[in-house]
Order: structure tokens, then sequence, then C-alpha cells
């Protein structure tokens, strides 16, 4: 697969880790009321879907910066790239 | 028809014209007391087990292609039971006891042949981890042998000792561990469960679940509504999509995991040899190919196919250790969809829906577990408790802690 980064072009995956879904970045408010149950399904359930996925890599072999690919599981198409940086800002994250 | 010697020779004196198909192929009734959804391994071993020594007749298998078509199909045949903790060992090895009477019991020739494991040992922390593991194994009921580096070079003296990175200082050897004919397993089971009377619908597919308050009725398919009095999922691979019809979220991601074979070759492998370190196992089939495989690619995928740097990666750590299949030619390779869990362990379960259980989460090694799987499904399906080998695969172990994480990687699929 050749994962197009929006800062570096198109690159190999095999220069990326791959962490899992990007639902890892909405880390849950420890301090919430339902904490426990929201860690729960954070660190262990999964959505596992067959097609569009948002997926975190990390690319160790090149600028280190985290992504957020949106990738058919079922294809391998890549429709969309984007540093995690921006989509956690997006979404009223500080840093 | 039973099959025996006998049956073999009046066959040919009658021209081989009285065989018949070792299977009916029924339309769906209107109700199951049981419906299990997926005709792979576990499923059929399920439905015989439920036949066979839960009494239940009144069963259907549903497959959406054809028996046997998914990962009962695609993987590298290998059974063991080398298992280090205590909620996986005692299945584990339930399945391996199974499978050495598997053929007597099918009255199917699955061409079960133990012709052993070595896992190889590097250094002297992974001695002492597997001198640990075996002596779990041992109290468990299993066998466990450790080599020293002369040992393993008297059975396997083409491997490469005196690698830089990877020295080989010995190996833990199961001697009843070894590979069974994949397909036969499938067929098997698929033969015997009919026999009972267990309807084998294929190509059906499940499109949902008809659930009212809380309890499942049965399951809409291509071939209609499909009532039950019990419905269990054996869908591993699709585990995340015939669940998440049910409105479930599994603790589950799907991977791809490749294999390999290359072109036939005189025997020269005495049996499984396993090199973790570098991410390569390989055996020899009957029809004499290297059957080999490595690591996940690592990423979520459905499709049944892998990518190039894994297939370099793993013919890259099976030159390290045997150069000697360095002038072999690859003659096929494949992917299959792993149900990869979140502590690397299987899940037999209720869910929280009644009358909707769950097998799934198998990782890489479903294969070795298909008839224990299928026994403690159909202990569970029959007697809704678990089998006393299966009690620890629970559904819900993420939510109170009581992870079965063998290699102790926490929860991250693709490391499993």
């Amino acid at each position: 697969m050749i994962i197009p980064h929006p800062l570096l072009g198109p690159r190999d995956s095999s220069e990326f880790v791959y962490l899992g879904d990007a639902s890892l970045i909405d880390r849950p408010d420890w301090q919430a009321e339902n904490a426990a149950e929201a860690f729960y399904d954070y660190a262990y359930l999964r959505g596992n879907p067959a097609g569009e996925h948002h997926e975190l890599w990390y690319h160790e072999g090149g600028d280190r910066s985290w992504l957020v690919v949106t990738r058919n599981t079922v294809t391998h198409e890549i429709s969309k790239v984007e540093l995690a940086r921006d989509v956690a800002r997006a979404q009223g994250r500080s840093k | 028809m039973r099959y025996s010697g006998f049956q073999v020779i009046k066959q040919v004196l009658t021209g081989h014209r009285g065989w018949i198909p070792a299977w009916r192929d029924p339309e769906p009734k209107a109700h199951y007391d049981i419906v299990i959804i997926g005709g792979g391994g576990h499923g059929l071993a399920t439905a015989h087990y439920l036949a066979k020594v839960y009494g239940h007749r009144k069963v259907a298998v549903i497959e959406k292609g054809w028996i046997g078509g998914g990962n009962v199909g695609r993987n590298t045949t290998i059974i063991r039971s080398n298992y280090l903790l205590d909620g996986n060992e005692p299945f584990y090895e339930f399945s391996l006891k199974l499978w050495e009477g598997l053929e007597q019991d099918l009255n199917y020739n699955a061409m079960v042949s133990q012709r052993g494991i070595l896992n190889l040992i590097h250094s002297d922390a992974q001695r002492d981890a597997y001198t640990r593991r075996g002596n779990a194994m041992i109290l468990n009921g299993a066998d466990a042998e450790l080599l020293d580096a002369e040992q393993v070079r008297k059975e396997c003296p083409f491997l490469n000792f005196d690698d830089a990175r990877f020295p080989i200082k010995g190996g833990l050897a199961q001697r009843r561990g070894g590979t069974v004919r994949h397909d036969a397993v499938a067929w098997g089971y698929a033969r015997s469960a009919d026999g009972y009377g267990v309807d084998i619908i294929q190509n059906c597919e499940v499109s949902g679940f008809r659930i009212e308050d809380g309890k499942c009725l049965g399951v809409e398919t291509s071939k209609g509504f499909i009532g039950a009095g019990k419905v269990g999922c054996a869908v591993a691979g699709n585990s995340g999509r015939v669940m998440g019809m049910a409105g479930m979220k599994l603790p589950i991601e799907s991977h791809v995991l490749q294999a390999f074979v290359s072109e036939g070759l005189k025997p020269v492998l005495p049996g499984v040899i396993t090199f973790g370190a570098g991410h390569f196992y390989v055996s020899q089939s009957d029809k004499g190919g290297l059957v080999f495989g490595g690591d996940l690619d690592g990423y979520n995928t459905y499709a049944q196919r892998g990518n190039l740097p894994v297939v370099e990666d793993v013919c890259e750590g099976g030159m390290a250790l045997m150069p000697m299949i360095g002038r072999a030619r690859l003659l096929r390779m494949w992917g299959g969809v792993m149900d990869m869990s979140m502590d690397g362990s299987p899940i037999i379960d209720r869910t929280p829906v009644d009358g909707l259980y769950f097998n799934g989460g198998w990782c890489y090694g479903g294969f070795k577990a298909t008839p224990a799987s299928g026994y403690c499904f159909a202990h569970l399906l029959a007697q809704d408790e678990p089998h006393p080998t299966a009690t620890a695969y629970r559904l819900d172990r993420f939510r109170t802690g009581r992870m079965i994480d063998e290699k102790g990687v926490g929860n991250q699929p693709n490391l499993h």
C-alpha cells in the first residue's frame, strides 16, 4: 500500500506503524461519572467495519507524524489522509 | 454410508458407481432448535458435537458460500497444545486429545499426522521462558520436551545454527503436535453432522437478526427468515460484521495473515518448526510443498490478501533459518482474515441478547482449536453454561480485567 502523506507525498506503508481505529484520539474524561465504562469502551471495543475505516498510522520511518488515514478495509483503497494533529484540533483538543 | 476398507473393495468391484454425496443439500426449514451461523470448521464441529454428544438433531448450519471455503481452507494446518496460561492450556490440550481420536469419531480420514512441533530457542532468557511453558504444559497433561542444541542438530541438521543474530541454542518440542488435512476436517464434520440429521445450508447469507424484547428469535437470510430457539455465531474473521447486525461492538479487529506454499520437494522437514524470533514457521505437506507463514500484515482488513512487505519479511525469516530453501520456488500465497482479539485469546460465550451465542476471536490459532471449539460451543448452546475447559473465554473479561494475554502485550491486536 502507498500512503499519500499530506506533507511528504506518496510513501510506502512499510515506513509506518499501524495503531488502530482513529477513535483512539478521543480519550474519555477520567473524571466523568461513567469513566470506567467509557474507558472500557475506549480501550477494548472496536467498530471494526468492512468498508471505510478511519485509522491511525505513525510515520516511524519518516517524519514521525501521526496520520489519520481513511481506508477501505475491503479494497485497501485510501481515500483521505490527514495529520492527526489537525483532526484532534478540529475536534476541540488543544494539542 | 460408512467408509471402510470393505466399502472401497465393494465399490471397486462395482465400478465406483455406488458412492453417494457425503452430505445432503437441503432447503431451510421454518424453524430449528439451534441455528449455527458459519459453515467453517468451528460451526460444523459445533453441529457434530451438538448432535452426537448432546443429542440435538433439529440443528441447521447456514453458510454464505460453500462449507470449508473460509479459514478452515486457508490455514497452515498445524495442531499443537503448547500454551502457558491456565485459561488456555487445558482447552488446547482437550482439543489435541479430540484430534487424536477424530478420524474414528467421524469415520473420515482427516490425515491427522502427529509429526511433532519444535519451537526454537536462541537465548538463555528464551530457554527459561520455554522451560516454564513446558512445565505448564506437563502440569496440564500435555507433553513437552526441552532439547539442547545438539539434539536439535540431530533432528534438523539443515538449520542455520550459527546465525549471528539468532543462533539456535535448543528447542521446546511437543511430539504430539503435527498437521492435519484441513479441508477434510470441514468435510468430515459436515458428513458426520449431516448423518445425524443436521441441515447444512450453503449459499445462504445472514442479513440480520430478528430480535424482540432482547431475545433473538432467528435470522434473516438470503433464503428467507429462519426461526431458531438459539442462534450460535461462529464466523471468525467476520465476527465484527455479523455481530454488528445484532448491534454489538466486539473486542476484536479483523486482520489478514498470509500463508505460502513452495513447489513440491522431497521430504526434508521432520515436523513443524517455528522460528518466532524471525517471524517464520514452516512444515512440509504430504505433497512435498513447504507450507510456511509469519506475521500479520498488521492493519484492519477484510480483504483475503496481503501486501508485499510481509512477503519479503517472511521469506527473509525462512532464508535466515534454513538457507537451503533459497532455490525453492514459491508456488502459491494467500491471505486469511483473522478475528484478532484484544488479549490474543478467543471468546465462547453468551451475549447480552438472550438466545444469541458467540464463538470467535480465534486470532491465528483457530484451526488447532476446531474440535474443542466445536465441543465447548455445543456444550454452551446445549446446557447454557461453559464447558469446564472454556470457562475463561468470557465475552466480558475485558470489562472485569480477566484477560488471557499469552504474550503480555495488552490491547493491541496486531501484536498478539
